[in-house]
């Protein structure tokens, strides 16, 4: 093997976000799923190093259900608490303040929602919430639309990594604005996470192609039909993806060029 | 004043709000609370009147009547 070619297999490429490093540029929910076990056995398949996870009131009928923690092990993941259901700044500090106390974590994820039905970032809202955070000791990333003015915002406001949406949460429409995607990823200094609306494989390697650092979903793997077969080929896609935009793609071009030689034809 | 709420056997009964439950429990600190709901062991966080309370102050930390406490985990989610 020359150097290149061992230089290519052999280094870890790694992506970092608030000083803390990664191999894996694949993050997953644990929603969704059938039970716990899936979502686990999910979350391996995925290679993925961080999942998201939510905050809620334990079951005080049940207190001995099973617990998500008990599967998706804190010693094998890196649990990055959301503030999913919040749509006040107030609502998202509260949620998160909570998660700091059960688990210590200070990397958190910011979502302040707007309507029920698209799920759209309220993104007024969700940069007040930020500054509220980043006062309170939180290093937060931060879901938000794919509008490049509030991605400059939300990153000087102090968010550790911009996360814009490629479609609707749980839509599964894939990259609906490629372009607007490409300006937050060159404008922003810190990492860029292309987060729902992926559907399939292909989708994520696209989102990698555009140069984004990481990938978050949740849906795409949770409602496949095969969840872990589905994980296995987000890790590919994504592995993929990020090659391919490491590499530089080929030019485009109108007319057809023939990778055969034209001369010595018989 | 007003007269102290008494369970079965006598033992004087605290009426809170839980998880936005009431609930009349008879343990007066959240330790007791923690255990008496079945939870010891489990990895939570609570909050008493919107304040979070620190894990290291749950054996000294009183419920009294009227206290709000919210009890939460982490569950799946995206």
């Amino acid at each position: 093997m020359d150097d290149q070619a061992l230089k290519t297999e052999t280094l870890p490429e790694t992506w970092s976000v608030a000083g803390r490093t990664f191999t894996s540029r694949l993050i997953v929910g644990t929603g969704k799923y059938k039970d716990y076990a899936q979502n686990a056995a999910a979350a391996k398949a995925s290679g993925a190093e961080i999942v998201t996870v939510a905050v809620r009131r334990v079951n005080l009928t049940d207190p001995n259900q099973p617990m998500l923690m008990d599967y998706v092990k804190q010693d094998e993941f890196t649990y990055l608490p959301n503030t999913a259901g919040c749509f006040t700044g107030e609502d998202a500090v509260r949620t998160l303040r909570l998660a700091r106390e059960a688990g210590g974590w200070n990397l958190v994820k910011l979502e302040v929602l707007s309507d029920p039905k698209t799920l759209y970032p309220d993104m007024e809202e969700t940069l007040r919430s930020l500054k509220l955070l980043v006062k309170d000791g939180f290093d937060v990333m931060v879901y938000c639309s794919d509008d490049p003015v509030y991605a400059r915002k939300l990153e000087e406001a102090g968010a550790v990594a911009i996360m814009p949406l490629a479609a609707p949460i749980g839509s599964g429409l894939g990259i609906q604005n490629p372009v607007t995607l490409r300006i937050i990823i060159e404008n922003a200094k810190v990492p860029v996470l292309v987060d729902a609306g992926v559907g399939t494989a292909s989708e994520a390697a696209e989102a990698m192609e555009l140069g984004c650092d990481a990938v978050l979903m949740n849906t795409a793997i949770a409602e496949a039909k095969d969840p872990i077969r589905m994980a296995r080929a987000m890790k590919y896609a994504v592995m993929a993806g990020r090659d391919a935009y490491l590499a530089g793609r080929m030019q485009r071009k109108l007319y057809a060029d023939p990778s055969s030689p034209l001369g010595g034809l018989i | 004043m007003q007269q102290a709420l008494l369970g079965k056997n006598g033992v004087k009964m605290v009426k809170i709000l839980l998880n936005g439950e009431e609930r009349e429990v008879t343990a007066t600190t959240l330790t007791a609370l923690i255990d008496e709901i079945g939870l010891e062991g489990r990895k939570v966080a609570i909050e008493k009147n919107l304040e979070i309370v620190p894990r290291s102050t749950y054996l000294s930390t009183a419920i009294a009547d009227g206290d709000r406490v919210e009890i939460v985990h982490f569950v799946g989610g995206g």
